[in-house]
């Protein structure tokens, strides 16, 4: 398994600090929260090929099965992946081909970009007093 | 508002942002093309970019880091694929690892920017934004990378700011 610990910091602070500093929307909190641990990272990442269930990625991590299956639980509350049954078996899969986390993502891309506008707007604005 | 229009289309992984300034193309592109300018509004208050290589030039790389409030520095860069002053810029978007070498491992977005005059003093700048697959988006995610986390203090600001409007 990848060891992504920078990543890993990154996550927790900012997490952290979202949570603390201000009330973000139940969705985003989820997700954030569900992606905020590097074994679920690597979980999402492993389940986009869909092909193995809670036992066979158990197999990947050292630890107990049920610690894997509440991480998978986890993942399934912020909508990041699905239990699906193919034939016998149960499969885990990252959700919704990326449809559903693409909104997502647009969203917060959306806000990015109106968060620069805003700043260049200021920035325009203010060069202009100073010429004027 | 200056933000005129954003438009998301989640199945084709694009988004267009409109934004309408109060001033000449010539003047918007000095945001983009002076670097010390650039630093001032592409990262958000908490999360500042500074610019270490800064060439619109087409063929050149853009480098630059983020600092965190805990002093964590994520380095990225843009590979610029166009540009024409005042009028248009595209680049190709990346992380980069600690050396500065980018990261091949993370998905990067391409960004087109063009600066029209729509008379009156005014300017139209669009931005597109496309993500190069879903996968991509899933993986970008799944890492917690940089990018959006950055997305996520910018919405932080985006209600500060609301709330500082409606107040």
């Amino acid at each position: 398994m990848q060891v992504e610990t920078g990543h890993a910091l990154l996550t927790h602070r900012t997490y952290n600090r979202m949570v603390v500093s201000m009330q973000l929307t139940p969705d985003i909190d989820r997700v954030f929260g569900a992606l905020a641990d590097a074994t679920r990272r690597d979980i999402v990442r492993r389940a986009i090929d869909g092909e193995e269930g809670v036992a066979e990625l158990a197999g990947h991590y050292p630890m107990s099965f049920a610690a894997v299956q509440k991480h998978v639980a986890v993942l399934e509350r912020a909508g990041l992946v699905s239990k699906q049954r193919i034939g016998r078996r149960k499969v885990v899969r990252t959700n919704g081909h990326g449809l559903a986390v693409a909104r997502r993502l647009l969203d917060r891309y959306e806000e990015l970009w109106r968060g620069r506008v805003d700043r260049m707007t200021a920035l325009v604005t203010e060069t202009k007093e100073t010429d004027a | 508002m200056t933000v005129t229009a954003v438009r998301k289309d989640p199945k084709a992984l694009t988004m267009t942002t409109t934004a309408e300034f109060d001033a000449s193309p010539e003047r918007v592109w000095q945001l983009w093309a002076d670097p010390r300018q650039l630093e001032r509004w592409w990262g958000p208050p908490t999360y500042p970019a500074t610019f270490t290589a800064h060439d619109l030039a087409p063929g050149s790389r853009v480098e630059y880091h983020m600092t965190g409030p805990e002093g964590d520095q994520p380095r990225a860069y843009w590979d610029i694929l166009e540009a024409e002053a005042p009028r248009s810029i595209v680049f190709r978007d990346g992380f980069a690892n600690d050396d500065g070498t980018p990261n091949t491992d993370l998905p990067g977005t391409e960004t087109r920017v063009r600066i029209t005059d729509i008379g009156d003093g005014r300017t139209r700048m669009s931005i597109d934004s496309t993500f190069p697959s879903a996968e991509a988006m899933e993986q970008l995610l799944a890492m917690g990378m940089e990018e959006g986390l950055t997305q996520a203090v910018g919405q932080i600001d985006a209600i500060l700011a609301e709330a500082v409007r409606s107040a």
